[in-house]
């Protein structure tokens, strides 16, 4: 029976999505609607065949479901390695402008590539990491499996569309110009209900889990989902021009439309980035150092001061602007604020650890996970220092920012995914061990230097040029024209590449070791029961 | 945190357990209890200083008094006031005394190198190099003068705009209305004969050429192709094209002619002291007569 209705579904789509490629407006939605029409048909053939044939019905209660967590798994590291390349060819675009190919223009020149590498690392490899990380987590310390049956390969499999739309509507030119939300109006309708059925899949798991308590990690994991569905809603309002078009238009509009973007833009950093890894950390490092968490009373009080004052702090992105001055020192005052409540992660990480410091030395998996929760550390108090309108006035606009924003996404995000990703394959394939250790020290080597090159060099270049701008002369007029500050930041903006360079490799190596695990590890009797702990 | 290794062995966990793992019950640090406390006193404090709670219709202004706006407009005051005395003297000097007043040329260099960036770069570059249809200030080659006079009128009113009635006006016809084609042809190899970067593209046509020159363009470019200031007429004999000297675009440029425009800077826009010290600038970049 809900075959016929899935196939009723699936035809209607199909068939709406090809009269929206009939009637599109532009090319982005074309092709978008065409990508729409081929899924949903492929789903109805598929749907199909399947129709009618007698069904095997298997007890899977007893079993945690596992396999939408491999999926997620594979599609990290593969977003992963993507939106690598794609930032690190951008990053020489901007070195060397003539990158910038004459017979690309208007597909793959910096601008339209840029969004592509913003969206693939933060919501294609950051997002499934969360995605498949929270469905293991949540399994796991709830001694229960994922609720919703099918639902949580619907969420695996709707979100992969979100990307794959956004990804070409990006570089055929469709965006919403909003920061982290380029996104058009239907992939946000469609991201908004793969993120409801998200919420449903883990919200459920929680309520029917075996554990008297609800682990610390799924209070992250859980705000998460909530508040970036909460953002999104909020920061996507916006009317379409045409339904058969891609462009809309925002319902905000001048510095309302600028406070409201940057309260999702610094959330989507606080929730996303921030809140949503906590959850990841919270689980990944005393599961590694099997060590105990430790203090449960910093856990609880960091977790609802981090949540609380977070959702504050977007103005500081807006210092010196139309933004009034009483908003410019809210959201600067409640980022300083928040400096504590965020290093309560930090500790609470690194002192796990406190007994288990030898293993630094034997474990390249913890070393990679420590220097994640150190950088998380250094970025966390580098942010609110940022955010002093004293210091905003000098790094605004410069590359400090990127700095700023890639020693924590390459540092933390990064580091504590792939730490991750290097604890779940040997599990979840059931092996006995990874397949080289070495290759996870390589990795990490290179991945550290890389950071460190890529930090570096975007210090040097956003305080020289945030000092240039600046720069006037005995009479009070301005010395350097833009164009100077550009010239002179070219020797640092290779350094940054090649930081790219050293982290792409890095990423690579982890792949070719995950798959070497699942092809050429010894075997280990599976064990995905589902039991409580106690 | 420091103390804590030592009393490790005491502390117990919470009693639950997740996947086999455990929470100790250790007391916050106190460091960071009291670095959290001091941020929010700190919160406190600031935001009674400076402007920060709103209300119905307005926000707290704070007892300091302080506003961003106020302060960007105290910084132009101040940068004002202080370069009111020497820009009251640049403004009232004879035009042609402030290259030899070393105070007063310092000055307007670095002033007109600000206000270039600001207003004029945008055509003709921030090197001043220009671009197509914008001149090039670096070179010896001036449509309408290069003396600081000549430079000083035109910033002030302009070219070919509307906005004030005493810009610098011509208007070249549009011979693709007036000759035929074969007329048209010859002209345009007659012209690129006298520059010295092109060679016609058929010799043949420069005599006949130089008829329908002599008849049509030398009245303004000059019987020899020298152009003229007072009508803003270009050189044709030297190595300068402002829209290109190749067949194509001479030959477009007669059909069609040509119509560039700049914005007159007097008035609204820039002071007498602020036009001098562009001026100045400009003078000085090379080609200044």
């Amino acid at each position: 029976m809900t075959n016929y209705i899935k196939l009723i579904a699936l035809g209607i789509i199909t068939l709406f999505a090809l009269i929206a490629a009939n009637y599109a407006r532009d090319l982005a939605y074309l092709v978008n609607a065409l990508t729409v029409a081929l899924v949903a048909g492929g789903l109805f053939i598929w749907t199909l065949r399947n129709t009618d044939e007698p069904v095997v019905t298997v007890d899977l209660s007893g079993e945690y479901m596992d396999g939408v967590v491999r999926a997620g798994v594979i599609a990290t590291a593969l977003w992963g390695v993507v939106g690598f390349l794609a930032g690190t060819f951008i990053a020489f675009q901007l070195a060397f402008p003539g990158l910038n190919f004459d017979w690309a223009q208007g597909y793959l020149n910096f601008g339209r590539l840029r969004p592509l590498h913003t969206s693939a690392v933060i919501f294609a490899f950051g997002g499934n990491a969360l995605i498949a990380t929270s469905f293991y987590v949540v399994q796991r310390t709830s001694a229960a499996r994922l609720w919703g049956g099918n639902l949580a390969w619907f969420v695996f499999w709707g979100f992969q569309l979100m990307i794959v739309l956004a990804a070409t509507g990006y570089l055929l030119g469709a965006t919403q110009s909003k920061e982290y939300a380029e996104p058009e109006w239907y992939v946000d309708w469609w991201l908004t209900i793969v993120w409801v059925a998200y919420l449903a899949v883990f919200l459920g798991t929680i309520v029917k889990r075996k554990e008297p308590h609800i682990y610390v990690a799924n209070w992250f994991y859980l705000s998460f989902i909530i508040t970036v569905a909460m953002l999104h809603i909020v920061n996507n309002l916006s009317i379409p021009v045409s339904i058969w078009g891609s462009k809309s238009v925002q319902v905000f509009s001048g510095v309302q439309d600028a406070m409201v973007q940057w309260w999702y833009g610094h959330n989507a950093v606080g929730f996303f980035l921030t809140a949503g890894f906590l959850g990841m950390m919270y689980y990944f490092v005393p599961k590694q150092a099997e060590r105990p968490v430790f203090s449960y009373k910093l856990s609880i009080i960091h977790f609802w001061a981090l949540i609380f004052i977070y959702i504050w702090a977007g103005p500081h992105h807006l210092h010196y602007t139309a933004l009034p001055d009483w908003a410019s020192t809210l959201g600067m005052v409640f980022s300083i604020v928040l400096w504590m409540p965020s290093w309560g992660g930090m500790i609470n990480g690194l002192m796990t650890l406190s007994g288990a410091w030898d293993k630094l030395r034997t474990d390249p998996i913890i070393r990679m996970m420590v220097i994640s929760v150190g950088f998380y550390g250094m970025s966390t108090f580098e942010g609110p220092m940022m955010s002093i309108r004293a210091v905003n006035s000098l790094s605004h606009y410069t590359d400090w920012t990127i700095g700023h924003v890639h020693s924590g996404a390459l540092g933390w995000n990064g580091m504590i995914t792939f730490g991750a990703l290097y604890f779940l394959v040997p599990k979840l394939w059931n092996k006995e061990r990874l397949y080289s250790l070495s290759m996870v020290s390589w990795h990490f080597w290179l991945a550290t230097i890389g950071i460190i090159l890529y930090a570096a060099a975007m210090w040097v270049t956003g305080i020289m040029e945030g000092l240039m701008w600046r720069e006037v002369d005995a009479n009070g007029f301005l010395v350097n024209s833009f164009a100077d500050t550009v010239d002179a930041k070219l020797p640092m903006y290779i350094v940054r590449g090649l930081g790219g360079v050293l982290y792409i490799t890095g990423a690579i190596i982890m792949c070719y070791n995950l798959f070497m695990t699942v092809k050429r590890s010894p075997a280990v009797e599976a064990n995905n029961s589902v039991v409580p702990a106690e | 945190m420091a103390k804590q290794p030592k009393k490790k062995q005491e502390v117990e966990t919470t009693g639950h357990e997740w996947d086999g793992i455990q929470e100790y019950n250790n007391p916050l640090p106190r460091w960071w209890l009291w670095v959290f406390y001091a941020t929010i006193v700190w919160a406190i404090w600031y935001t009674i200083a400076y402007p920060a709670w709103p209300g119905i219709k307005d926000a707290t202004s704070g007892y300091l008094g302080w506003s961003t706006r106020a302060n960007v407009a105290q910084e132009i005051a101040d940068a004002d006031a202080a370069n009111a005395a020497i820009n009251e003297r640049l403004a009232s000097v004879e035009l042609t005394s402030i290259a030899g007043d070393e105070e007063l040329a310092t000055y307007a260099r670095s002033a007109g190198e600000s206000i270039f960036m600001t207003w004029c770069a945008q055509c003709h570059g921030s090197g001043a190099a220009g671009a197509k249809g914008y001149p090039n200030l670096q070179d010896d080659a001036w449509l309408w003068g290069g003396t600081v006079e000549d430079i000083h009128y035109t910033v002030a009113h302009g070219i070919r705009n509307e906005d004030d009635p005493d810009a610098r006006y011509s208007q070249m016809p549009a011979f693709g209305e007036l000759l035929d084609e074969a007329q048209i042809e010859q002209v345009v190899n007659y012209v690129m004969s006298l520059s010295s970067t092109y060679e016609p593209q058929d010799a043949s046509l420069v005599e006949a050429g130089q008829t329908v020159y002599l008849d049509n363009c030398a009245a303004c470019h000059g019987d020899n192709g020298n152009g003229d200031i007072y009508q803003g007429a270009p050189n044709l004999t030297d190595a300068i094209w402002l829209y290109g000297g190749d067949y194509e675009t001479v030959k477009h440029t007669v059909v069609n002619s040509r119509f560039g425009v700049m914005p007159p800077m007097g008035g609204a826009e820039l002071s007498e002291a602020e036009i001098r010290a562009v001026t100045t600038y400009v003078h000085q970049l090379g080609g200044g007569e």
